[in-house]
Protein backbone atom coordinates (compact mmCIF):
# COMPACT_ATOMS: atom_id res chain seq x y z
CA UNK A 1 0.00 0.00 0.00
CA UNK A 2 1.48 3.38 -1.17
CA UNK A 3 1.92 5.92 1.62
CA UNK A 4 -1.31 7.31 3.33
CA UNK A 5 -0.51 9.08 6.21
CA UNK A 6 -4.31 8.72 7.81
CA UNK A 7 -7.27 6.89 8.32
CA UNK A 8 -10.00 8.88 8.11
CA UNK A 9 -13.06 8.01 5.81
CA UNK A 10 -13.22 4.93 3.66
CA UNK A 11 -14.61 7.22 0.69
CA UNK A 12 -10.65 8.38 0.71
CA UNK A 13 -9.07 5.02 0.23
CA UNK A 14 -8.65 3.32 -3.18
CA UNK A 15 -9.48 0.12 -3.93
CA UNK A 16 -6.02 -1.36 -3.94
CA UNK A 17 -5.65 -0.02 -0.36
CA UNK A 18 -8.84 -1.85 1.17
CA UNK A 19 -8.05 -4.67 -0.33
CA UNK A 20 -4.40 -4.61 1.22
CA UNK A 21 -5.32 -3.63 4.45
CA UNK A 22 -8.15 -6.65 4.51
CA UNK A 23 -5.40 -9.23 3.11
CA UNK A 24 -3.14 -8.12 5.72
CA UNK A 25 -6.07 -8.40 8.84
CA UNK A 26 -6.10 -12.09 7.23
CA UNK A 27 -2.10 -12.40 8.17
CA UNK A 28 -3.13 -10.59 11.55
CA UNK A 29 -4.90 -12.76 12.91
CA UNK A 30 -3.19 -15.44 12.12
CA UNK A 31 -0.30 -14.15 14.56
CA UNK A 32 -3.00 -15.24 17.34
CA UNK A 33 -2.15 -19.06 16.70
CA UNK A 34 1.90 -18.30 17.58
CA UNK A 35 2.61 -19.65 21.03
CA UNK A 36 4.26 -15.51 21.26
CA UNK A 37 1.17 -13.53 20.40
CA UNK A 38 2.71 -10.06 19.55
CA UNK A 39 4.63 -8.68 16.81
CA UNK A 40 7.91 -5.90 16.87
CA UNK A 41 6.92 -4.07 14.10
CA UNK A 42 5.92 -1.21 16.27
CA UNK A 43 8.22 -1.28 18.95
CA UNK A 44 9.36 1.72 20.71
CA UNK A 45 6.21 4.05 18.74
CA UNK A 46 3.93 5.38 20.73
CA UNK A 47 0.17 5.62 19.92
CA UNK A 48 -2.23 7.98 22.00
CA UNK A 49 -6.14 7.22 22.18
CA UNK A 50 -7.93 10.39 22.58
CA UNK A 51 -11.92 9.06 22.93
CA UNK A 52 -14.10 12.60 23.53
CA UNK A 53 -16.78 9.95 23.66
CA UNK A 54 -16.76 7.20 25.62
CA UNK A 55 -16.23 3.70 23.90
CA UNK A 56 -15.12 0.35 25.77
CA UNK A 57 -15.36 -1.93 22.53
CA UNK A 58 -13.69 0.39 20.06
CA UNK A 59 -11.30 1.78 22.67
CA UNK A 60 -10.28 -1.36 23.95
CA UNK A 61 -9.86 -2.94 20.70
CA UNK A 62 -7.56 -0.35 19.31
CA UNK A 63 -5.72 -0.66 22.41
CA UNK A 64 -5.21 -4.53 22.31
CA UNK A 65 -4.28 -4.20 18.90
CA UNK A 66 -1.45 -1.60 19.53
CA UNK A 67 0.24 -3.42 22.16
CA UNK A 68 0.32 -6.47 19.66
CA UNK A 69 2.11 -4.72 17.12
CA UNK A 70 4.50 -3.69 20.44
CA UNK A 71 3.74 -0.18 20.27
CA UNK A 72 3.43 1.66 23.62
CA UNK A 73 -0.28 2.77 24.07
CA UNK A 74 -1.25 6.22 26.22
CA UNK A 75 -4.95 6.75 26.84
CA UNK A 76 -6.02 10.61 26.71
CA UNK A 77 -9.65 10.80 28.14
CA UNK A 78 -11.39 13.58 27.97
CA UNK A 79 -14.10 14.07 30.33
CA UNK A 80 -17.34 15.34 27.96
CA UNK A 81 -17.78 18.52 30.54
CA UNK A 82 -14.68 19.86 30.11
CA UNK A 83 -14.63 20.17 26.78
CA UNK A 84 -16.45 22.40 24.36
CA UNK A 85 -15.66 21.98 20.93
CA UNK A 86 -13.83 24.11 18.59
CA UNK A 87 -11.45 26.40 20.46
CA UNK A 88 -10.12 22.93 23.26
CA UNK A 89 -9.54 20.79 20.46
CA UNK A 90 -7.13 22.90 18.88
CA UNK A 91 -5.40 22.87 22.64
CA UNK A 92 -5.23 19.74 22.67
CA UNK A 93 -3.14 19.45 19.36
CA UNK A 94 -0.72 21.73 20.37
CA UNK A 95 -0.62 19.25 23.31
CA UNK A 96 -0.18 15.51 21.38
CA UNK A 97 2.35 18.20 19.01
CA UNK A 98 4.70 18.49 22.02
CA UNK A 99 4.11 15.00 23.22
CA UNK A 100 5.49 13.38 20.25
CA UNK A 101 2.95 10.61 19.15
CA UNK A 102 2.87 8.68 16.26
CA UNK A 103 -0.31 7.47 16.33
CA UNK A 104 -3.51 8.83 16.89
CA UNK A 105 -7.04 6.96 17.50
CA UNK A 106 -9.79 9.86 17.81
CA UNK A 107 -13.09 9.60 18.64
CA UNK A 108 -15.79 12.96 18.50
CA UNK A 109 -18.69 13.50 18.69
CA UNK A 110 -18.69 16.25 15.96
CA UNK A 111 -17.82 14.91 12.15
CA UNK A 112 -14.67 16.56 10.91
CA UNK A 113 -12.43 16.41 14.43
CA UNK A 114 -10.15 13.61 13.29
CA UNK A 115 -9.69 15.70 9.75
CA UNK A 116 -8.42 18.68 11.70
CA UNK A 117 -6.17 17.29 13.96
CA UNK A 118 -4.70 15.19 11.13
CA UNK A 119 -4.31 18.33 9.16
CA UNK A 120 -1.95 19.63 12.54
CA UNK A 121 0.01 16.93 13.50
CA UNK A 122 3.01 14.91 12.17
CA UNK A 123 1.63 12.04 13.42
CA UNK A 124 -1.07 9.39 11.95
CA UNK A 125 -4.42 9.95 12.78
CA UNK A 126 -7.56 7.12 12.92
CA UNK A 127 -10.57 8.47 12.86
CA UNK A 128 -12.51 5.82 15.28
CA UNK A 129 -15.76 7.39 14.61
CA UNK A 130 -16.61 10.81 14.18
CA UNK A 131 -20.32 12.36 14.59
CA UNK A 132 -22.66 10.45 11.73
CA UNK A 133 -20.03 10.86 9.49
CA UNK A 134 -17.92 8.03 9.44
CA UNK A 135 -16.04 5.40 11.00
CA UNK A 136 -13.90 3.50 8.96
CA UNK A 137 -12.37 0.59 11.33
CA UNK A 138 -15.32 -0.77 11.70
CA UNK A 139 -16.08 -0.67 8.29
CA UNK A 140 -12.72 -2.79 7.64
CA UNK A 141 -14.03 -5.51 10.45
CA UNK A 142 -17.46 -6.18 8.89
CA UNK A 143 -16.22 -6.40 5.51
CA UNK A 144 -12.94 -8.83 6.91
CA UNK A 145 -16.21 -10.95 8.88
CA UNK A 146 -18.02 -11.41 5.65
CA UNK A 147 -15.24 -12.41 3.36
CA UNK A 148 -14.19 -14.39 6.53
CA UNK A 149 -17.71 -16.17 6.46
CA UNK A 150 -18.50 -16.28 2.80
CA UNK A 151 -15.09 -16.25 1.11
CA UNK A 152 -15.78 -13.69 -0.75
CA UNK A 153 -18.16 -10.10 -0.33
CA UNK A 154 -18.52 -9.24 -4.16
CA UNK A 155 -22.50 -10.87 -4.44
CA UNK A 156 -23.54 -10.65 -1.13
CA UNK A 157 -26.54 -8.70 -0.26
CA UNK A 158 -26.68 -7.15 3.35
CA UNK A 159 -29.26 -5.32 4.82
CA UNK A 160 -28.41 -2.73 7.02
CA UNK A 161 -31.22 -2.26 10.19
CA UNK A 162 -32.21 1.21 12.05
CA UNK A 163 -31.53 4.43 12.40
CA UNK A 164 -29.69 5.06 9.15
CA UNK A 165 -29.56 8.68 9.11
CA UNK A 166 -27.92 9.04 12.44
CA UNK A 167 -25.12 6.39 11.69
CA UNK A 168 -21.54 6.63 11.29
CA UNK A 169 -21.26 2.93 10.86
CA UNK A 170 -24.27 2.70 8.39
CA UNK A 171 -22.46 4.72 6.38
CA UNK A 172 -18.93 3.60 6.79
CA UNK A 173 -19.74 -0.29 6.71
CA UNK A 174 -22.36 0.28 3.47
CA UNK A 175 -19.86 2.28 1.45
CA UNK A 176 -16.92 -0.44 1.94
CA UNK A 177 -19.02 -3.18 1.11
CA UNK A 178 -20.36 -1.56 -1.88
CA UNK A 179 -16.75 -0.69 -3.13
CA UNK A 180 -16.15 -4.68 -3.03
CA UNK A 181 -18.80 -5.87 -5.06
CA UNK A 182 -21.93 -6.52 -2.35
CA UNK A 183 -25.53 -5.09 -2.82
CA UNK A 184 -26.53 -2.73 0.39
CA UNK A 185 -30.35 -2.45 0.96
CA UNK A 186 -31.82 0.04 4.32
CA UNK A 187 -34.58 -0.90 6.53
CA UNK A 188 -36.11 1.08 9.15
CA UNK A 189 -38.32 3.92 10.21
CA UNK A 190 -39.14 6.05 7.03
CA UNK A 191 -37.70 9.33 8.51
CA UNK A 192 -34.42 7.81 9.43
CA UNK A 193 -33.54 6.13 6.15
CA UNK A 194 -32.09 8.24 3.77
CA UNK A 195 -34.15 8.28 0.07
CA UNK A 196 -33.16 6.16 -2.60
CA UNK A 197 -32.45 8.80 -5.54
CA UNK A 198 -29.72 10.16 -2.92
CA UNK A 199 -27.50 7.17 -1.80
CA UNK A 200 -28.40 4.97 -5.00
CA UNK A 201 -29.33 2.14 -2.11
CA UNK A 202 -32.89 0.52 -2.18
CA UNK A 203 -35.08 1.22 1.06
CA UNK A 204 -37.74 -0.57 3.20
CA UNK A 205 -39.87 -0.02 5.54
CA UNK A 206 -41.13 -3.45 6.28
CA UNK A 207 -38.87 -6.45 7.75
CA UNK A 208 -41.07 -8.79 5.24
CA UNK A 209 -39.97 -6.54 2.37
CA UNK A 210 -36.19 -6.52 3.19
CA UNK A 211 -36.93 -10.53 3.36
CA UNK A 212 -37.92 -10.84 0.03
CA UNK A 213 -34.87 -8.44 -1.22
CA UNK A 214 -33.07 -11.96 -0.38
CA UNK A 215 -30.46 -10.86 1.92
CA UNK A 216 -27.33 -12.65 2.82
CA UNK A 217 -26.42 -10.99 5.61
CA UNK A 218 -29.52 -8.90 8.81
CA UNK A 219 -26.83 -6.22 10.10
CA UNK A 220 -28.68 -4.36 13.15
CA UNK A 221 -27.46 -1.15 14.06
CA UNK A 222 -27.84 -0.42 17.65
CA UNK A 223 -30.52 1.64 18.94
CA UNK A 224 -28.96 4.60 20.81
CA UNK A 225 -30.71 5.31 24.02
CA UNK A 226 -30.55 9.07 23.29
CA UNK A 227 -32.66 8.98 20.47
CA UNK A 228 -35.20 6.89 22.21
CA UNK A 229 -37.49 9.52 23.48
CA UNK A 230 -37.10 11.63 20.19
CA UNK A 231 -40.64 12.48 18.47
CA UNK A 232 -39.35 9.99 15.33
CA UNK A 233 -39.03 7.26 17.10
CA UNK A 234 -40.68 4.60 18.76
CA UNK A 235 -40.34 3.05 22.22
CA UNK A 236 -38.13 -0.15 22.44
CA UNK A 237 -40.51 -2.48 22.84
CA UNK A 238 -41.85 -1.19 19.45
CA UNK A 239 -38.88 -0.98 18.03
CA UNK A 240 -38.07 -4.44 18.69
CA UNK A 241 -41.56 -5.97 17.38
CA UNK A 242 -40.82 -3.76 13.81
CA UNK A 243 -37.21 -3.86 13.57
CA UNK A 244 -35.93 -6.05 16.06
CA UNK A 245 -34.56 -9.66 15.40
CA UNK A 246 -37.75 -11.37 17.41
CA UNK A 247 -37.64 -14.67 17.95
CA UNK A 248 -40.12 -15.39 15.08
CA UNK A 249 -38.46 -13.73 12.78
CA UNK A 250 -35.06 -15.10 13.94
CA UNK A 251 -36.44 -18.54 13.08
CA UNK A 252 -36.86 -16.97 9.40
CA UNK A 253 -33.68 -16.31 9.69
CA UNK A 254 -32.57 -19.50 10.80
CA UNK A 255 -34.39 -21.41 8.08
CA UNK A 256 -32.93 -19.25 5.20
CA UNK A 257 -29.56 -19.60 6.87
CA UNK A 258 -28.94 -15.74 6.81
CA UNK A 259 -26.04 -13.96 9.32
CA UNK A 260 -26.70 -11.72 11.87
CA UNK A 261 -23.61 -8.88 12.30
CA UNK A 262 -23.90 -6.16 15.14
CA UNK A 263 -22.01 -3.11 16.26
CA UNK A 264 -22.37 -4.16 19.60
CA UNK A 265 -23.17 -3.42 22.12
CA UNK A 266 -26.39 -5.12 21.81
CA UNK A 267 -29.43 -3.82 23.57
CA UNK A 268 -31.12 -7.37 24.42
CA UNK A 269 -34.78 -6.98 23.49
CA UNK A 270 -34.12 -4.65 21.41
CA UNK A 271 -31.76 -5.15 18.37
CA UNK A 272 -31.83 -8.98 19.36
CA UNK A 273 -34.06 -11.57 21.63
CA UNK A 274 -31.77 -13.41 23.74
CA UNK A 275 -32.00 -16.47 21.16
CA UNK A 276 -30.43 -14.75 18.29
CA UNK A 277 -27.19 -14.25 20.06
CA UNK A 278 -27.01 -17.88 20.65
CA UNK A 279 -27.71 -18.47 16.74
CA UNK A 280 -25.02 -20.56 14.73
CA UNK A 281 -24.92 -17.53 12.33
CA UNK A 282 -24.65 -14.61 14.77
CA UNK A 283 -21.20 -12.87 13.77
CA UNK A 284 -21.26 -10.42 16.56
CA UNK A 285 -18.24 -12.39 18.32
CA UNK A 286 -16.45 -13.24 15.41
CA UNK A 287 -17.20 -9.42 14.75
CA UNK A 288 -15.10 -8.29 17.74
CA UNK A 289 -12.18 -10.64 17.57
CA UNK A 290 -11.90 -9.71 13.91
CA UNK A 291 -11.45 -5.75 15.27
CA UNK A 292 -8.51 -6.47 16.56
CA UNK A 293 -6.71 -8.16 13.50
CA UNK A 294 -8.42 -5.41 11.46
CA UNK A 295 -6.84 -2.42 13.36
CA UNK A 296 -3.52 -4.03 13.52
CA UNK A 297 -3.55 -4.20 9.68
CA UNK A 298 -4.69 -0.49 9.77
CA UNK A 299 -1.74 0.51 12.51
CA UNK A 300 0.43 -1.44 10.15
CA UNK A 301 -0.13 -0.16 6.71
CA UNK A 302 -0.31 3.74 7.98
CA UNK A 303 2.78 6.01 7.42
CA UNK A 304 3.51 8.64 9.91
CA UNK A 305 5.35 11.79 9.20
CA UNK A 306 7.26 11.53 12.82
CA UNK A 307 10.46 9.46 11.16
CA UNK A 308 11.88 12.81 9.84
CA UNK A 309 11.87 14.46 12.97
CA UNK B 1 17.44 -6.83 -20.68
CA UNK B 2 20.94 -5.37 -21.40
CA UNK B 3 23.52 -6.71 -22.99
CA UNK B 4 25.47 -7.12 -19.90
CA UNK B 5 23.45 -9.05 -17.94
CA UNK B 6 24.80 -12.92 -17.55
CA UNK B 7 22.52 -15.92 -16.92
CA UNK B 8 24.79 -17.11 -14.54
CA UNK B 9 22.68 -20.26 -13.91
CA UNK B 10 19.69 -21.77 -15.96
CA UNK B 11 17.01 -24.40 -15.26
CA UNK B 12 19.79 -27.30 -15.18
CA UNK B 13 21.77 -25.55 -12.91
CA UNK B 14 19.25 -24.81 -10.35
CA UNK B 15 17.93 -27.62 -10.38
CA UNK B 16 21.88 -29.17 -9.96
CA UNK B 17 22.62 -26.86 -7.19
CA UNK B 18 19.54 -28.37 -5.22
CA UNK B 19 20.07 -31.53 -5.78
CA UNK B 20 23.44 -31.01 -3.64
CA UNK B 21 21.61 -28.74 -1.15
CA UNK B 22 19.66 -31.36 -0.62
CA UNK B 23 21.66 -34.07 -0.30
CA UNK B 24 23.64 -31.99 2.45
CA UNK B 25 20.81 -31.62 4.35
CA UNK B 26 19.90 -34.69 3.91
CA UNK B 27 23.66 -35.98 4.80
CA UNK B 28 23.44 -34.02 8.33
CA UNK B 29 23.86 -36.52 11.49
CA UNK B 30 21.27 -34.17 13.30
CA UNK B 31 18.55 -36.80 14.63
CA UNK B 32 15.53 -34.18 15.78
CA UNK B 33 12.76 -34.52 13.02
CA UNK B 34 13.61 -32.16 10.16
CA UNK B 35 11.23 -29.56 8.83
CA UNK B 36 12.04 -26.46 6.18
CA UNK B 37 10.48 -22.80 6.90
CA UNK B 38 11.08 -20.87 3.40
CA UNK B 39 10.77 -17.22 3.75
CA UNK B 40 8.38 -15.59 2.19
CA UNK B 41 7.93 -14.71 -0.68
CA UNK B 42 10.62 -16.92 -3.26
CA UNK B 43 11.93 -18.81 -0.17
CA UNK B 44 8.89 -21.12 0.27
CA UNK B 45 9.19 -22.20 -3.61
CA UNK B 46 12.99 -23.19 -2.53
CA UNK B 47 11.70 -24.88 0.70
CA UNK B 48 9.17 -26.67 -1.37
CA UNK B 49 11.84 -27.88 -4.45
CA UNK B 50 14.05 -28.93 -1.46
CA UNK B 51 11.67 -30.83 0.53
CA UNK B 52 10.49 -32.92 -2.24
CA UNK B 53 13.98 -33.89 -3.01
CA UNK B 54 14.75 -34.90 0.34
CA UNK B 55 11.72 -37.17 0.24
CA UNK B 56 12.24 -39.02 -2.96
CA UNK B 57 15.55 -39.82 -1.38
CA UNK B 58 13.29 -41.67 1.50
CA UNK B 59 14.12 -38.45 3.87
CA UNK B 60 11.00 -37.19 5.52
CA UNK B 61 10.60 -32.98 6.12
CA UNK B 62 7.83 -30.84 6.98
CA UNK B 63 7.68 -28.02 4.98
CA UNK B 64 6.18 -23.92 6.06
CA UNK B 65 6.26 -20.68 5.59
CA UNK B 66 6.64 -17.40 7.33
CA UNK B 67 6.32 -13.63 6.33
CA UNK B 68 8.97 -11.75 8.47
CA UNK B 69 7.78 -8.27 7.45
CA UNK B 70 6.64 -7.62 10.55
CA UNK B 71 10.24 -8.68 12.19
CA UNK B 72 12.49 -6.40 9.68
CA UNK B 73 14.38 -3.79 11.35
CA UNK B 74 13.23 -1.15 8.99
CA UNK B 75 9.74 -1.75 8.42
CA UNK B 76 8.62 1.40 9.95
CA UNK B 77 10.70 3.90 7.24
CA UNK B 78 9.16 1.97 4.58
CA UNK B 79 6.95 4.13 2.23
CA UNK B 80 5.31 1.69 0.76
CA UNK B 81 4.23 -1.56 2.83
CA UNK B 82 3.02 -4.49 0.77
CA UNK B 83 0.14 -6.92 1.92
CA UNK B 84 1.46 -9.32 4.49
CA UNK B 85 0.95 -12.87 3.47
CA UNK B 86 0.17 -15.38 5.60
CA UNK B 87 2.28 -17.36 7.46
CA UNK B 88 1.73 -21.13 6.82
CA UNK B 89 3.63 -22.82 9.99
CA UNK B 90 1.32 -26.26 10.62
CA UNK B 91 3.52 -27.82 12.91
CA UNK B 92 4.68 -27.43 16.33
CA UNK B 93 8.66 -25.95 16.15
CA UNK B 94 9.42 -27.57 19.67
CA UNK B 95 12.65 -29.51 19.43
CA UNK B 96 12.88 -29.80 15.66
CA UNK B 97 15.51 -29.41 13.65
CA UNK B 98 14.65 -26.50 11.32
CA UNK B 99 16.36 -25.30 8.41
CA UNK B 100 15.31 -21.46 7.09
CA UNK B 101 15.10 -21.53 3.76
CA UNK B 102 15.91 -17.96 1.37
CA UNK B 103 16.49 -17.53 -1.89
CA UNK B 104 19.03 -14.85 -2.13
CA UNK B 105 21.45 -14.59 0.95
CA UNK B 106 22.62 -10.68 1.18
CA UNK B 107 22.78 -8.79 4.24
CA UNK B 108 21.53 -10.88 6.58
CA UNK B 109 19.06 -8.67 7.99
CA UNK B 110 15.98 -11.15 6.75
CA UNK B 111 17.67 -13.70 8.38
CA UNK B 112 17.83 -11.51 11.69
CA UNK B 113 14.54 -11.40 11.44
CA UNK B 114 13.47 -14.91 10.79
CA UNK B 115 15.12 -15.89 13.71
CA UNK B 116 12.79 -13.81 15.54
CA UNK B 117 9.91 -14.98 14.24
CA UNK B 118 10.58 -18.80 14.57
CA UNK B 119 11.50 -18.34 18.36
CA UNK B 120 7.81 -17.04 18.73
CA UNK B 121 6.48 -19.95 17.12
CA UNK B 122 8.13 -22.34 19.90
CA UNK B 123 11.63 -23.35 20.70
CA UNK B 124 13.41 -25.58 17.98
CA UNK B 125 16.43 -28.08 19.25
CA UNK B 126 18.44 -26.12 16.14
CA UNK B 127 17.97 -23.96 13.29
CA UNK B 128 20.18 -23.89 10.25
CA UNK B 129 20.25 -21.95 7.10
CA UNK B 130 19.94 -22.79 3.53
CA UNK B 131 20.31 -20.17 0.95
CA UNK B 132 19.88 -20.72 -2.77
CA UNK B 133 22.69 -18.28 -3.68
CA UNK B 134 25.19 -15.94 -1.49
CA UNK B 135 25.80 -12.68 -2.99
CA UNK B 136 27.95 -11.79 -0.24
CA UNK B 137 27.28 -8.39 1.33
CA UNK B 138 26.79 -9.13 4.78
CA UNK B 139 26.06 -6.37 7.20
CA UNK B 140 25.39 -8.93 10.24
CA UNK B 141 27.38 -12.14 11.78
CA UNK B 142 25.21 -14.37 9.35
CA UNK B 143 26.17 -17.71 7.57
CA UNK B 144 24.39 -19.96 5.80
CA UNK B 145 24.68 -23.88 6.31
CA UNK B 146 24.19 -24.89 3.07
CA UNK B 147 24.58 -22.69 -0.08
CA UNK B 148 23.90 -23.67 -3.73
CA UNK B 149 25.60 -20.69 -5.20
CA UNK B 150 28.38 -18.30 -4.24
CA UNK B 151 29.42 -15.19 -5.83
CA UNK B 152 31.79 -13.13 -4.97
CA UNK B 153 30.76 -9.15 -5.92
CA UNK B 154 27.99 -7.71 -3.53
CA UNK B 155 28.11 -4.48 -5.71
CA UNK B 156 26.50 -6.79 -8.27
CA UNK B 157 22.88 -7.08 -8.33
CA UNK B 158 21.30 -10.57 -8.37
CA UNK B 159 17.56 -11.35 -9.94
CA UNK B 160 16.83 -15.00 -9.65
CA UNK B 161 13.27 -16.19 -11.30
CA UNK B 162 11.43 -19.33 -10.36
CA UNK B 163 9.17 -21.24 -13.05
CA UNK B 164 6.23 -20.62 -10.26
CA UNK B 165 6.26 -17.00 -10.25
CA UNK B 166 8.15 -16.01 -13.03
CA UNK B 167 7.51 -18.72 -15.73
CA UNK B 168 10.85 -19.82 -15.29
CA UNK B 169 14.21 -21.28 -13.68
CA UNK B 170 17.01 -18.29 -13.82
CA UNK B 171 19.66 -16.73 -12.41
CA UNK B 172 20.80 -13.38 -13.42
CA UNK B 173 23.44 -11.63 -12.74
CA UNK B 174 22.59 -7.42 -13.47
CA UNK B 175 24.97 -5.27 -14.86
CA UNK B 176 26.46 -2.38 -12.11
CA UNK B 177 24.58 0.66 -11.71
CA UNK B 178 26.37 3.27 -13.39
Amino acid sequence: MNSRKDLLTIRALSDEDIRTILDSASAMKELLTKSVKKVPVLKGKSVLTLFYEPSTRTHSSFEVAAKRLSADVTSFTVSQSSVVKGESVHDTIDTLQAMKMDYIIVRHKNSGIPAVIARHTRASVVNAGDGAHAHPSQAFLDAFTIREKYGSIAGRRVVIVGDILHSRVARSTSLILKRLGAEVAYLGPGSLVPLERHTGIPRFTHFDDAFSWRPDVIYLLRVQNERMDSPFFPNAREYHRVYGVTEERLKRISDLDLAIMHPGPVNRGVELCDLAMEYRNCLVNKQVENGVAARMSILYHLTPHTRQV
Amino acid sequence: MSDSSDIILDKGGIALALDEMAARIAASRAPEPLALVGLLSRGDIVARRLASRLEASGREALCGAIDISLYRDDMFNLENRPALRSSDLPFSTDGMRLVLVDDVLFTGRTVRAALNAVFDYGRPARVELACLIDRGGRELPVRADYVGLTLNDPARPVKLSLEETDGVDRVISAPLQP
